[in-house]
């Protein structure tokens, strides 16, 4: 079973969430997995502790054109699909926007007169962490100034194969890399708060599932701030309202703590418990 | 000298567009000749890279300046080595054949 935990807006506890299901899954299954995709700012890691038992380094190939040998003819520009080279035979330019590059290769084929090699980029790492004799944590991490985050994302879900339940920490949005955590999963909870932000966001991320026809719920984090348009949206389109943690300085604490609720009140345990239950139950309808 | 104006349309009564890559339609017009062509612009909704794409489209067409009203990071570097002079215009309901009035002048 893998399970995303997502939001729209950022800051709604997606970690939160992830980090102390990860706790309570940990005692009820064989095998489990959270991985940290939110590779912009990864932090499980200071919530779970773990010995790293390997840590790759992701990279990618980049073209690089050789001025003396190009002939300018374009090819390389017509064949690439994501606008990353400019082409201008009567200025004789060539440029590469580095940032664009897909690394499909289709340049380096394309081109006739040899004019073309490729070096390797660094963009991040996949740490992978032991926690304990069946449960490990894995971490994208992405280099500062690196432009996608795709490439080290899908790196790093690749590391977690062969796993009985596999935790995803998404990024906050519904751009690409939230779109690479989801496509994986079986069961999306999406993070919300009870506030106009909060609502909107999520309208945003459930639009984004709709069209991707995946099986979702939804968790509000810290109720009683805001208001009650959320409850009364979710009524409204059905969508199941998986847990509510209330606005609770104590809660608060704990997290910038780097503890884990369930370890420290025993009621949350059970209650993230019952999430997980309840994913369990809506996967399998 | 060529300039590329970036337009919301295909006429001179169209205000600027105030994005580069992303405008509705390219307006080149030669200060010279007086004449003005309106281009559509085809990397409006490109996925990505529509600034490069557009600059590929502007300085295949041998503009010397290009006026919008903002343009993206990845495009000003590459306009800069290319020596094509940027402006920017604030006022977007400014219209094209004001554009081309001032800077025929």
């Amino acid at each position: 079973m893998r399970i995303a935990i997502a939001s729209g807006k950022g800051g709604t506890g997606k970690t939160f969430v992830s980090t102390n299901l990860f706790a309570v899954a940990e005692k009820e299954f064989h095998n489990v997995t959270l991985v940290d995709c939110d590779a912009e700012e990864p932090n499980v890691s200071e919530f779970i502790n773990g010995k790293t038992i390997s840590t790759e380094i992701i990279k990618q190939h980049l073209p690089v054109i050789d001025k003396e040998a190009c002939v300018y003819c374009g090819k390389c520009r017509h064949w690439c699909n994501y606008n990353a080279i400019i082409c201008l035979p009567d200025n004789k330019q060539i440029y590469l926007i580095e940032d664009l590059c897909h690394d499909c290769g289709a340049c380096l084929a394309a081109c006739q007169y040899n004019a073309i090699t490729e070096i390797e980029k660094r963009l991040g790492t996949v740490s992978v962490k032991q926690c304990s004799n069946h449960s490990r944590t894995i971490e994208a991490r992405l280099d500062i100034g690196v432009y996608s985050p795709i490439s080290v994302i899908k790196a790093a879900l690749n590391k977690a194969q062969d796993t009985e339940i596999m935790l995803i920490d998404s990024p906050p949005g519904i751009s690409c890399s939230f779109i690479a955590t989801i496509v994986p999963a079986d069961f999306i909870v999406l993070v919300t708060e009870p506030t106009p932000f909060g609502l909107n966001d999520l309208k945003l991320s459930v639009e984004t599932l709709e069209q991707l026809k995946k099986t979702f719920g939804v968790v509000v984090n810290r109720t009683g701030l805001g208001d009650d348009r959320v409850y009364d949206w979710l009524e409204e389109k059905q969508i199941p309202l998986l847990m509510k943690i209330p606005f609770d300085k104590n809660i608060a604490r704990i997290y910038s703590q780097s503890r884990l609720l369930v370890r420290e009140d025993p009621s949350y345990a059970i209650h993230f418990l019952n999430l997980l239950k309840a994913i369990e139950g809506l996967c399998k309808k | 000298m060529k300039i590329a104006i970036t337009s919301t349309g295909n006429s001179p009564e169209s205000t600027l567009d105030s994005r580069f890559g992303r405008c509705s339609y390219f307006v080149i017009y030669d200060t010279e000749s007086g004449t003005t062509e309106f281009i559509p612009n085809p990397n409006k909704e490109a996925m990505e890279g529509a600034g490069p794409a557009s600059i590929q489209l502007v300085a295949s067409k041998g503009v010397e300046k290009v006026i919008s009203g903002e343009f993206g990071g990845k495009v000003k570097a590459i306009f800069d080595s290319l020596k094509i002079q940027l402006v920017i215009v604030n006022d977007r309901t400014m219209t094209i054949a004001h554009i081309i009035e001032m800077v025929s002048k």
